[in-house]
C-alpha cells in the first residue's frame, strides 16, 4: 500500500517509453505488449492496495502518501488576511471512493488496451506506438487525478486527462473533422476548467488548505448556506462549472458527442468510462461541500436531470452508431449529476461504476461492429449482424440490457437507487428522470435491433474470397490467440484489399467484451438495496466514509483523525434540519420516509418502464418498421430539431463563438489604429525631432564653427604678413617695444 | 674721480652702439660681435655698481654673463658655421626661412 504512487507511474512509464523509443522502433506487438503489460502491473497493484485497504476495520480506510512538493511553498493573503502558505505535496490517497475509481479505470483501462491491440492493427507501425503512448498517458493522468490527495495534485491530472483527450479525438490528425472535434474538446473543457481552478482558488482563500480532508473538515464546521448563497456556495458552484466541462454536462457537452471522431477504445476508455466520470467523482471528492450548499445541490439536480433528458431525446433520431452511445453516456451522466443533486453521493458513484462497466461494453461492442462493417459507423447500413458476430451480439446485448434497467443487470441497481433518491427528493426531477429512463431503454434497444435484427443492409461484399485461407500480413498476430467463438470468420482480413463482409472480430477484442459483459452483470450486486438484502447496499457502505467529514472535525476538533472517519456516519447532529442534504443523514431519513414496499413498487415501475421502453423499440424497429417514417414525417419539425441536436451548436456559433470571433475582430482594429497608431506616432515624432536637431546641428552647431575657422582663416591673411623671417625687422620691433613700455614706465611713475 | 655715472654713461654708449649695430649690419658675425657689445656693456654697469655699493654679488653676476655669452657664442657660431656651409653666405637678409 506504501507504493500506490507507483500506480499512475506505471502507465507514465509507459508511455514515455512508447512515446521516446516506440514511436521511432517498435513493432505493433512490442508497443502494445508493453503498453498492456504496464496497465497489468498497474490493475495488479490497484488490486493488492484495495485488498489491503478492505481488510482494514471500515473507520481507517484511508492511506495516505505524501511526497515531496512539486513547487517552494508560495504565502498567500487569506479571507481573514492572514498569511496562508499555498503548497502542494505530490500527495496519493487511497480511500474507498479513490479505490473504486482506481479499479474502475486499471481495469477497464487494461481491458480496452488488449482491445485497441486488434483494433488499431491496420494503424502504420508509428501511429500504432503512438496511440498507446496516448492511452497509457491518459492512464497516467487519469490515475493521478483519482488517487491525488490535494486540489494542485488533482488539477494536474483533470489537466492531462484533457490533454490526451484531444490527443486522442485527434489521433486521426489527417481528417479535418477529427482534428476539429479535439480542439472542440478541448476548448469547451478550458472553459470548465476555469470554474474549477478559480473554486480552487477560493477554497484556498476561505480555508487556507487544499488538502481534500482538511477542507472537509474545516467546511463541516461552517454552517449549511440554506436559502442563500455564501462562500461555500460560490466553492461549489465554481467546482460545479469545472464538472459539467469535464463531464459533459450542460452547457458544456457540446464537445463530447463530437468527441466520438476518436478512435472507438478511446471512446470507450475516455468518454464513457473514465473520463468523462471525473466531474462525478470530483464532487463527490467535496460531498461535504456540497452537503453545506443546498441551493447549489438543487442547480446540480437540475441541470443533471436536464442533461439526461435532453441527451436522452436527441439520441432518440441518431443514426451514427457511436453517436446515439454518446448522447446515451451524456444522459447516463446526467444521471450521475442528479443524483448527486438530490444527495446520493454513493448512488451517483455506484452508477458511474456500473455505467463505466456496461458503457465500456457498449462503445467496445460497436468498435467490433465498425471494425467489422469495415469503417461503417450508420446504423442504416447495418442490419442483421446478429449471424455474422454473435459474440459481440450477445455480449451488446447484455450491456443494453444493463444500461436500460432489466434487473438483474447492473444498471438496474444503480440506476434503481437514483430514481428512489430523487423520488423522495423531488417528485418532478423524479418524473424527468423515469421518461429519461423511457426514452434510455427505447434508444439502446432501437440501436440493437437497427444493428443486429432484420435484413442486411449494408453493402455487398466478394463472396469469392469467403472462406479461404488465401491472407495474411500482420492480421495473423490478432487472431493468433486462438479462436474461441470467431473461427468461421476469424482469418478474414479487411481494411486492406478485398472486403470480405462482416464477421466476428479477433479474439483480443472479443476477450474485453466478455470480460466486461461479467462485469456488467455482477457489478449491480454491489448495490443491492436494503429493500432486498435485509444488510443493504454494500457499495454504499463501503463508500459512504469518503463522503463525510471524520468525527472529529464534527466534534469541534480541528485535529484530523482518520480513526474516526466513519464514525461520522452516525454522529450528525440530531435535528438539524439541513440533515436531509447530508448523504448519510438522508440515507437514514429514506428509510424513514418510505417503506420497502413503496421502494419495491417503485422498482417495479422502473422495469416496467424499461420494459415499454424496449417493447417500443420493437414495434417501431422489428415489427413495423414504417412506424417510426411515419412519425418522423408527421412530427417533422420535432424531428428536425432532434436530428439538429436543438440546433444547441449553431446557438453556440451565433453566439459565443461569433462573439469571441467579432471581439477579437474588434481588438484586431484597436490594435492596428490605437496601438499601432501609437506605435506609428512615436516613429513619426522621433523621425520629426531628429530632423530638426539635424537641422539645429547643420546650422548651429556646424555654423558657429565654420565661423570660428573662417574667421581665423581669413584674418590670417593678414596677421602672417608679421612674419617677415628676417631678424633684424624683430629685433626692431622689440627695441620699440622695450623703448615703448619703459617709456610708458616712465611717464606714468 | 670716477663716479658711477661715468660707468653708466660708457655702459649706456656701448649699448646704443650694439644696438645699432645688430639693427643695422648686414653681416651676422659683426651682428654677434654687436650682441657681445651688448652684453659687456650690461656686465660694466654690473661692476660698476658691485664696486660703488662695496657688494660682490655683481660680479658673481658679470662672470655668469661671461659665461653666458661664451656658450651662445659656442652654438650661435655653429649654427651660423652649418648655415655657411649650406648656404654660401652669411647675410642676414637672406636668411629667412622661418617666415610664413
Amino acid at each position: 500500500m506504501k507504493y500506490i504512487w507507483l500506480i499512475p507511474l506505471l502507465p507514465g512509464i509507459g508511455a514515455a517509453v512508447n512515446g521516446l523509443v516506440g514511436i521511432r522502433y517498435f513493432s505493433r506487438k512490442t508497443a502494445g505488449t508493453f503498453a498492456c503489460a504496464m496497465m497489468m502491473l498497474a490493475l495488479g497493484l490497484s488490486i493488492v492496495a484495495f485488498w489491503e485497504l478492505l481488510g482494514r476495520p471500515a473507520d481507517q480506510r484511508a492511506f495516505d502518501v505524501i511526497g515531496p512538493d512539486w513547487f517552494p511553498a508560495i504565502p498567500l493573503q487569506m479571507h481573514d488576511g492572514t498569511i496562508g502558505s499555498f503548497r502542494a505535496p505530490w500527495g496519493f490517497r487511497l480511500d474507498p471512493l479513490s479505490g473504486m475509481m482506481l479499479l474502475v479505470v486499471t481495469g477497464i483501462g487494461t481491458l480496452i488496451h488488449v482491445y485497441s491491440t486488434a483494433y488499431m492493427v491496420d494503424e502504420p507501425r508509428g501511429g500504432f506506438a503512438r496511440f498507446f503512448c496516448y492511452l497509457n498517458l491518459f492512464c497516467f493522468f487519469m490515475l493521478m487525478l483519482v488517487l491525488g490527495s490535494n486540489f494542485p495534485v488533482m488539477f494536474v491530472g483533470w489537466e492531462g486527462v484533457g490533454l490526451c483527450s484531444y490527443l486522442l479525438i485527434g489521433y486521426w490528425y489527417e481528417k479535418k473533422s477529427a482534428s476539429d472535434a479535439g480542439k472542440k474538446a478541448f476548448i469547451t473543457n478550458r472553459v470548465g476548467d476555469w470554474g474549477f481552478i478559480l473554486g480552487v482558488f477560493l477554497i484556498f482563500y476561505t480555508f487556507g488548505t487544499l488538502d481534500f480532508r482538511e477542507v472537509q473538515n474545516a467546511a463541516a464546521l461552517m454552517p449549511v448556506e440554506t436559502g442563500h448563497f455564501g462562500v461555500l456556495s460560490a466553492i461549489c458552484l465554481l467546482l460545479f462549472v469545472g464538472a459539467t466541462g469535464k463531464s459533459a454536462q450542460i452547457p458544456l457537452y457540446v464537445w463530447l458527442p463530437d468527441a466520438m471522431e476518436g478512435p472507438t477504445p478511446v471512446s470507450a476508455l475516455i468518454h464513457a468510462a473514465t473520463m468523462v466520470t471525473a466531474g462525478v467523482y470530483m464532487l463527490g471528492r467535496n460531498a461535504v461541500l456540497l452537503s453545506h450548499a443546498p441551493e447549489v445541490m438543487t442547480i446540480v439536480a437540475v441541470v443533471g436531470v436536464l442533461t439526461a433528458l435532453m441527451a436522452a431525446t436527441i439520441g432518440l433520431v441518431q443514426y451514427d452508431i457511436k453517436r446515439v452511445l454518446a448522447y446515451s453516456t451524456v444522459s447516463q451522466l446526467g444521471y450521475m449529476f442528479t443524483a448527486i443533486g438530490v444527495g446520493a453521493f454513493s448512488a451517483g458513484a455506484f452508477h458511474l461504476m456500473t455505467h463505466a462497466f456496461f458503457k465500456a461494453l457498449l462503445f467496445l461492442g460497436s468498435g467490433s461492429v465498425i471494425h467489422a462493417m469495415a469503417g461503417e459507423q450508420d446504423m442504416r447500413r447495418m442490419g442483421g449482424l446478429k449471424k455474422f458476430m454473435p459474440v459481440t451480439f450477445a455480449t451488446m446485448m447484455i450491456g443494453t440490457l444493463a444500461i436500460a434497467g432489466i434487473p438483474p443487470f447492473a444498471g438496474f441497481f444503480s440506476k434503481d437507487e437514483i430514481l428512489f433518491r430523487a423520488f423522495l427528493q423531488n417528485k418532478v426531477i423524479w418524473s424527468l428522470a423515469v421518461v429519461t429512463a423511457l426514452m434510455t431503454a427505447f434508444y439502446m434497444f432501437r440501436l440493437m435491433y437497427m444493428t443486429f435484427y432484420g435484413g442486411y443492409r449494408g453493402p455487398a461484399w466478394e463472396t469469392g474470397g469467403h472462406g479461404a485461407a488465401a491472407h495474411g500480413g500482420h492480421h495473423a498476430d490478432a487472431h493468433g490467440h486462438g479462436h474461441a467463438a470467431a473461427d468461421d470468420s476469424a482469418g478474414h482480413g479487411h481494411g486492406h484489399g478485398a472486403w470480405h463482409g462482416p464477421h466476428e472480430s479477433p479474439t483480443a477484442m472479443t476477450f474485453p467484451l466478455m470480460a466486461l459483459a461479467v462485469g456488467a452483470v455482477v457489478a449491480g450486486f454491489l448495490g443491492i438495496p436494503a429493500a432486498i438484502l435485509p444488510s443493504g447496499s454494500a457499495i454504499e457502505q463501503f463508500l459512504e466514509p469518503s463522503f463525510t467529514a471524520s468525527a472529529a472535525a464534527e466534534a469541534g476538533q480541528t485535529a484530523a483523525s482518520p480513526e474516526a472517519v466513519a464514525a461520522a456516519t452516525h454522529a450528525e447532529p440530531a435535528g438539524a434540519e439541513p440533515a436531509a442534504q447530508g448523504a448519510a443523514a438522508g440515507h437514514e431519513a429514506a428509510e424513514h420516509h418510505m417503506s420497502t414496499a413503496g421502494e419495491l413498487g417503485l422498482m417495479g415501475f422502473s422495469v416496467l418502464v424499461a420494459v415499454a421502453g424496449i417493447l417500443t423499440a420493437r414495434k417501431f424497429y422489428v415489427t413495423n418498421p414504417e412506424i417510426s417514417q411515419g412519425l418522423a414525417h408527421r412530427y417533422a419539425g420535432a424531428h428536425r430539431i432532434l436530428s439538429n441536436k436543438y440546433y444547441v451548436d449553431e446557438l453556440y456559433d451565433a453566439t459565443a463563438i461569433s462573439g469571441t470571433f467579432s471581439a477579437a475582430r474588434g481588438l484586431w482594429g484597436v490594435d492596428r489604429k490605437v496601438v499601432d497608431g501609437a506605435v506609428n506616432g512615436t516613429g513619426w515624432l522621433t523621425l520629426f525631432s531628429a530632423w530638426l536637431s539635424g537641422l539645429s546641428d547643420t546650422h548651429i552647431v556646424d555654423g558657429a564653427v565654420n565661423a570660428v575657422g573662417w574667421t581665423a582663416e581669413e584674418s590670417s591673411y593678414w596677421f602672417r604678413r608679421v612674419q617677415t623671417g628676417l631678424v633684424q625687422n624683430y629685433a626692431l620691433l622689440m627695441l620699440f617695444g622695450v623703448a615703448a613700455f619703459v617709456g610708458l614706465y616712465l611717464i606714468v611713475r | 674721480m670716477i663716479t658711477p655715472t661715468h660707468y653708466m654713461l660708457l655702459s649706456a654708449a656701448l649699448f646704443v652702439i650694439g644696438v645699432v649695430g645688430v639693427m643695422v649690419r648686414r653681416n651676422i658675425i659683426i651682428i654677434f660681435m654687436s650682441i657681445e657689445l651688448i652684453l659687456n656693456a650690461v656686465n660694466i654697469n654690473l661692476i660698476a655698481f658691485s664696486a660703488q655699493l662695496q657688494n660682490g654679488i655683481g660680479q658673481v653676476f658679470a662672470i655668469f654673463v661671461i659665461a653666458v655669452a661664451a656658450a651662445e657664442a659656442a652654438v650661435g657660431l655653429g649654427i651660423i658655421l652649418a648655415f655657411y656651409r649650406n648656404k654660401e653666405t652669411v647675410n642676414i637678409d637672406e636668411m629667412n626661412l622661418m617666415r610664413w
